[in-house]
C-alpha cells in the first residue's frame, strides 16, 4: 500500500466528494460520508510519518507512470520532508474545517459545500505530492474551481467580486509560469523537476523564468504589491474558505518558491533576492499598519497573514544572500527552516484566527469590530482560546509563531542586522494590532445587548479550537520533530543554491 | 479513369449519400407522427458512415480518382469528429426543433449533406475538390441558419450568411485561380513544386492573399469575423451547434490541406506572417467583445472568434507538431461548443430561447446536473485545468514557442487571462446568483439527449485527466 499511499491521499477526498454529492442536501448523511472521507484520509496522511525517511534528500514513496507518453510527462508523484509537513497540515485541516461547517451551512446546500471542500483538499495534496511539473501546474490552477465555487457560493455580501477577483488575479499569475514551463520543458524535452533542477540555463533566460515564477508565486503567498485580493476573498469567504485559504493555501506560494525559483533558477533567484526580501520586508512593517486601521475583524487577520508570509519569503531569499555572499551555510539553513516553520505555524494559528472569528460571527452575524466587546464576560471558554491564539499570532514565545520568526530573524542578522531590525519590528506592530483586537472584542464592559445574549462555544467548536491549540504549543515549546522532518530536505536544497547552472 | 479501388476508397462518402437519397424519400413518405422514424435513422446514417471511416482508413494515405481525393489519417480523424459532432447534434436538437415545429426531415438531410461536404473538404487532393466540398458544406448552411423561416432574426442570420458566404467563397476562386494561372495545376500534391518554379512570383502571392481571406472568412477569424455574432445568434440554436462543431473542424481541414501546400520555403514565411496578424486580432477582438455580451450565443460567437486565434496559432508554427496541437484544438472545440450548445438546447423550450446570460440565472437551485455541465464547458474553453480544453492550449502555446514566437504566445495568455472573466460570468450567473422569480428553468426531459449530453461533458473532463492517446493520434496524422 505504502506504493500508491500519495495517490491513495491525492484521490481519496475527491472520490469521496461523490458520495457525498449524491447523499444530498437533505438529512445529515452528506456530511457523515464527508467527515469519514477526511478522517480517513488525515489518518492515511499520518502513515506518511513512518514510511518517510527523514535523513533523505532524494523524493521518497515515489509513483510514476507514463501520463503523456508522446510527450514524455509522468504521472509522478514524491515527497521529501517539506511536502509531508505540508501535506499533514493540509489534512489536519481538512478535517477541521468540515467539523467547523457543521451546523453553519446547514441550510444551504450542505452536500455540495463538502464536497468542494473534499476536492479542494484532494488538490492541494496533489501539489505537494507532484514531481512532474505539468502535473503540478494542473493541481496548482485546478484548485481556483472548488475555491471559486466556496467564495461564491457561501461567501458574504461582496462575494461575487471578491470570488472574481481571487480566481483572475490568480489566474494571471499562473499563466506566465506556465509559458515559463513550457519553454522549460522546450529546453529539456521534459517536465520532470529533478532533471529540471539540472538543466543549465544562461542568466537571461533564468531572469525571465524567474519573474514568471515570481509573478505566480508572489499572487498566490501573496506578496506586496499584488496582495490586494486576498483581504477581499478573506473577508468574503465562508469560514471554512478563509480556514483552508489561509492555512493551506497560501503555502502554495512559498512552496512553489522553494520547488520551482530555488533549484531552477538559482542565478537569477540570487541575483534579485535582494528585490524579494524588499517585497517581504515591506509587508512586515507597512501591512502591520494597514492592519492596525482594519475595522473588520476578517480584514486584520488577512492582513496580518500577508505580513507572516512576507517572514517566509525573507527566510527563503535570505538564504541566498547568505550562501552567495558571505558562504554563510548553516544560517541559511536557518532561515530556510525559519520560513518552513513560519509557514507551517502560520497554518494552524491563522486558520484558528478565522475560526474564532467564524464562532463569533455565527452567534452575531457581524465582523465589525466595534459590533463586540467584553465577551470574557459571556464566553470565557471562547476567550480562552482567542487569547491564546492572539498570543501565537503576535509570536509569543512558547507558541508556534515565536519558533519561525525567530529563526528567520537570526537568520537575517548574520546577513545583514538591518534587515533583521526591521524584521523584529513586526514582534512590536504585531502585538499592537493583534492585542488592540483582543482587548476591542474581548476585555472590558458587555457593551451592547446583543453581545450579552451570545452563548460560549458548543462542544464542537471546542474541539476544533483545541485540536489548533495544542499542536499551536506542541511547536511552541518542542518545533525539534518538525524541524527535523523537514531537516534533511532544507539541507539538501539550501545545497543547491551554491551551485551555479550558468 | 473510374477502378473500383477508388470506390472503396471513397465508400463512406458513396454511402453517406446513398443513405442520404433513401432518408429524403422516406421522410417524403411518412406522417408528421412518425418523423421519429426520421430521426433515428439519420442517426444510424451518421453512426454506420462513422464506422466506415474508421475501419475503411488504409494503413497509409491512398488517393484517388487521380489525386483529387485523398484518404489519410488527417482526413479520417477529422471526419470522424466531425460525424461525432453531427451524432451530438441530432440528439441534442430533437425537443428543441419540435417545439418550435421545426422538426422537419430536411434538417437532417440539409446536416448530413454537410457533412458530406466537410468529409470531402478534409480529403481534398485538389483545388477543386477544395471548392466542391465547401460549397456543398455552405449552401447546406445557409439554409439551414434560415431553417426557421417565420423569424426575423433567423432570416436576417442567414441573409448575411450568405452574403458574406458568397464572397468569401468569391475570394477563395479567385485566389485558386491565380494560383492555377501562375502554377499551372490545380493539383495540392504538385502545388509546392510548381510554386517554386513560377515565373509568375507576384501573381501567386496575390493568388495565396486571396485564398486566405477566404479561409479566415471560414473559420472566422477576425477581421473577416462580423458573420458569426449575427449568425450564431440568429440562427436556430440546433444549427449554430452544427456550425460552431463540425464546420470549425472542416474550416481546419481546409486551411491544412491549402496551406500546407506551400510550405516549406519562401512563400511559407509569408502566410506565416499573415496569419500570425489574424490571430492575435482575432484573439483581442473576440475576447475583448466577448465581454460586454448579454446574449449567451453571441457571447459564444465571440469566444469562438478567439478560439479560432488559438487554431491559427498552432497552424503558423506550420510543423507536423503544430499542425497537430491546431488539430487536437478544433477537435476540443468542437466538443466543447457541444455542449455549451447542447445545454442552451436543453434549456429552451416552447416560446423560451434560453439565450440571455440572465435565463441561466440561479441555475444551480433547479438544475444542479445542467449548471454542472455547463460549468464543466465554461471551465474548458476558459483553458482551466484539468478539462480538455486546457491542455488544447498548452499544446498550442508550446507549438507558438517552439516556433520562437514567444510574443505570440504571451499574446495568447493575455488573451486568455481576458476571455477567462466572461466564462466564469456565467459559472457566476448559474451558481451565485439567485433565480428569477416565476421564471421556469428547467432541462427538457428527453432521455437520450440527457445521457448524451452528460457524456458529452464527462468527456470533457475525462480527456483533461486522459489525452495521451488522441493527442498521439493527432501526432501520427502529421507524421508521415
Amino acid at each position: 500500500m505504502s506504493n500508491h499511499l500519495l495517490s491513495l491521499l491525492i484521490w481519496l477526498p475527491m472520490a469521496g466528494a461523490v458520495p457525498v454529492l449524491i447523499a444530498g442536501a437533505r438529512g445529515s448523511a452528506s456530511r457523515w460520508i464527508a467527515l469519514a472521507v477526511a478522517v480517513a484520509t488525515f489518518v492515511a496522511s499520518l502513515f506518511l510519518l513512518p514510511a518517510y525517511h527523514t535523513d533523505g534528500a532524494v523524493m521518497q514513496l515515489v509513483e510514476s507512470t507514463p501520463w503523456i507518453a508522446s510527450l514524455h510527462v509522468n504521472y509522478a508523484l514524491g515527497v521529501d520532508g517539506i511536502s509531508v509537513a505540508l501535506i499533514l497540515l493540509t489534512s489536519f485541516v481538512g478535517v477541521l474545517v468540515i467539523v467547523g461547517a457543521w451546523d453553519v451551512i446547514k441550510d444551504n446546500k450542505p452536500h455540495q459545500y463538502m464536497a468542494a471542500m473534499l476536492v479542494l483538499e484532494g488538490l492541494l495534496i496533489g501539489v505537494f505530492c507532484a514531481t512532474d511539473a505539468l502535473l503540478f501546474y494542473v493541481f496548482f490552477e485546478a484548485m481556483l474551481i472548488p475555491m471559486f465555487i466556496l467564495i461564491g457560493i457561501w461567501g458574504g455580501p461582496r462575494r461575487v467580486y471578491a470570488t472574481l477577483k481571487f480566481f483572475i488575479y490568480t489566474f494571471l499569475g499562473s499563466i506566465f509560469m506556465l509559458v515559463g514551463l513550457i519553454y522549460l520543458y522546450h529546453k529539456a524535452g521534459t517536465f520532470d523537476m529533478a532533471t529540471l533542477a539540472h538543466l543549465p540555463l544562461t542568466m537571461k533566460e533564468q531572469s525571465w523564468l524567474f519573474f514568471a515564477f515570481l509573478i505566480a508565486f508572489a499572487i498566490k503567498i501573496p506578496m506586496v504589491p499584488v496582495h490586494t485580493w486576498l483581504p477581499d476573498a478573506h473577508v468574503e469567504a465562508p469560514t471554512g474558505g478563509s480556514v483552508v485559504l489561509a492555512a493551506v493555501m497560501l503555502k502554495v506560494g512559498g512552496y512553489g518558491f522553494l520547488r520551482f525559483s530555488l533549484p531552477i533558477v538559482p542565478d537569477a533567484s540570487a541575483h534579485y533576492a535582494w528585490l524579494v526580501i524588499v517585497l517581504s520586508l515591506i509587508p512586515v512593517v507597512y501591512i502591520g499598519y494597514v492592519a492596525l486601521v482594519q475595522e473588520d475583524m476578517k480584514k486584520l487577520v488577512a492582513y496580518s497573514s500577508i505580513a507572516h508570509m512576507g517572514f517566509v519569503t525573507l527566510g527563503i531569499f535570505i538564504a541566498f544572500m547568505l550562501v552567495r555572499d558571505l558562504g554563510n551555510v548553516d544560517a541559511a539553513n536557518l532561515g530556510v527552516q525559519g520560513a518552513m516553520v513560519q509557514m507551517m505555524s502560520h497554518g494552524f494559528v491563522s486558520g484558528a484566527m478565522f475560526s474564532c472569528i467564524g464562532v463569533m460571527y455565527d452567534r452575531l452575524h457581524t465582523r465589525m469590530i466595534k459590533d463586540y466587546g467584553g465577551l470574557v464576560n459571556v464566553m470565557p471558554w471562547f476567550t480562552f482560546f482567542m487569547v491564546f491564539f492572539a498570543m501565537a499570532n503576535c509570536g509569543l514565545p512558547g507558541t508556534s509563531g515565536f519558533v519561525g520568526e525567530f529563526m528567520v530573524i537570526l537568520a537575517s542578522f548574520s546577513a545583514n542586522p538591518w534587515i533583521a531590525l526591521i524584521a523584529a519590528f513586526t514582534l512590536i506592530i504585531g502585538a499592537a494590532y493583534t492585542l488592540w483586537l483582543v482587548k476591542r472584542v474581548v476585555w472590558g464592559k458587555v457593551t451592547n445587548e446583543k453581545v450579552a445574549a451570545m452563548k460560549d462555544i458548543n462542544g464542537r467548536e471546542a474541539f476544533v479550537l483545541t485540536a489548533f491549540a495544542v499542536v499551536v504549543l506542541a511547536i511552541g515549546v518542542w518545533p525539534q520533530p518538525l524541524v527535523h522532518l523537514m531537516g534533511g530536505s532544507i539541507d539538501h536544497l539550501v545545497q543547491q543554491l551554491a551551485i551555479s547552472k550558468i | 479513369m473510374l477502378s473500383w479501388n477508388d470506390i472503396l476508397i471513397l465508400l463512406p462518402e458513396i454511402y453517406l449519400v446513398a443513405a442520404v437519397c433513401v432518408l429524403l424519400l422516406m421522410d417524403a413518405f411518412i406522417r408528421e407522427e412518425q418523423r421519429n422514424a426520421t430521426h433515428w435513422l439519420a442517426i444510424a446514417i451518421t453512426a454506420i458512415t462513422g464506422f466506415l471511416v474508421v475501419t475503411g482508413q488504409p494503413p497509409h494515405a491512398l488517393s484517388a480518382f487521380g489525386g483529387m481525393f485523398i484518404r489519410d489519417r488527417v482526413s479520417e480523424i477529422l471526419s470522424l469528429f466531425a460525424l461525432i459532432s453531427v451524432l451530438l447534434v441530432f440528439v441534442f436538437s430533437r425537443p428543441y426543433l419540435k417545439d418550435r415545429k421545426l422538426w422537419h426531415g430536411e434538417f437532417y438531410v440539409l446536416t448530413l449533406f454537410a457533412v458530406l461536404g466537410v468529409m470531402l473538404l478534409v480529403s481534398a487532393g485538389s483545388l477543386i475538390t477544395v471548392y466542391l466540398g465547401l460549397e456543398l458544406l455552405t449552401l447546406s448552411s445557409y439554409a439551414l441558419v434560415a431553417f426557421n423561416r417565420d423569424s426575423r432574426l433567423s432570416s436576417e442570420a442567414a441573409i448575411k450568411y450568405f452574403v458574406l458566404g458568397a464572397l468569401a467563397s468569391g475570394s477563395l476562386l479567385y485566389g485558386m485561380s491565380m494560383i492555377y494561372g501562375a502554377t499551372g495545376t490545380l493539383d495540392l500534391a504538385h502545388l509546392h513544386a510548381a510554386a517554386m518554379q513560377t515565373d509568375m512570383p507576384n501573381l501567386l502571392r496575390f493568388g495565396l492573399i486571396f485564398m486566405i481571406v477566404g479561409i479566415a472568412f471560414k473559420l472566422g477569424a477576425a477581421p473577416f469575423h462580423m458573420w458569426l455574432p449575427d449568425v450564431y445568434q440568429g440562427a436556430p440554436t440546433a444549427t449554430v451547434t452544427f456550425v460552431a462543431s463540425a464546420s470549425k473542424l472542416a474550416a481546419f481541414g481546409m486551411a491544412y490541406r491549402l496551406l500546407s501546400a506551400f510550405g516549406p520555403g519562401d512563400l511559407l514565411h509569408q502566410w506565416q506572417l499573415m496569419l500570425a496578424v489574424l490571430a492575435v486580432l482575432s484573439l483581442v477582438i473576440g475576447n475583448l467583445v466577448a465581454i460586454v455580451q448579454t446574449n449567451i450565443k453571441r457571447l459564444l460567437a465571440y469566444s469562438t472568434i478567439a478560439h479560432m486565434g488559438y487554431l491559427l496559432l498552432g497552424l503558423v508554427n506550420a510543423s507536423p507538431s503544430g499542425y497537430a496541437a491546431a488539430m487536437f484544438y478544433a477537435i476540443s472545440y468542437a466538443l466543447m461548443s457541444t455542449v455549451a450548445f447542447g445545454v442552451i438546447l436543453a434549456m429552451s423550450r416552447a416560446g423560451f430561447e434560453c439565450e440571455e446570460i440572465d435565463d441561466f440565472k440561479g441555475l444551480n437551485e433547479r438544475s444542479r446536473w445542467m449548471a454542472f455541465l455547463m460549468m464543466l464547458a465554461m471551465f474548458s474553453l476558459a483553458g482551466v485545468p484539468p478539462l480538455f480544453g486546457f491542455f488544447a492550449k498548452l499544446l498550442i502555446l508550446k507549438a507558438a514557442i517552439d516556433a520562437g514566437m514567444m510574443w505570440l504566445a504571451i499574446v495568447a495568455i493575455v488573451a486568455a487571462i481576458v476571455g477567462l472573466y466572461y466564462y466564469l460570468r456565467v459559472v457566476k450567473v448559474m451558481y451565485f446568483d439567485k433565480p428569477v422569480e416565476g421564471v421556469e428553468i428547467k432541462p427538457q426531459n428527453d432521455m437520450p439527449m440527457r445521457w448524451m449530453l452528460s457524456l458529452n461533458a464527462l468527456a470533457l473532463l475525462a480527456l483533461g485527466l486522459y489525452w495521451g492517446p488522441l493527442f498521439s493520434w493527432c501526432q501520427q496524422a502529421f507524421a508521415g
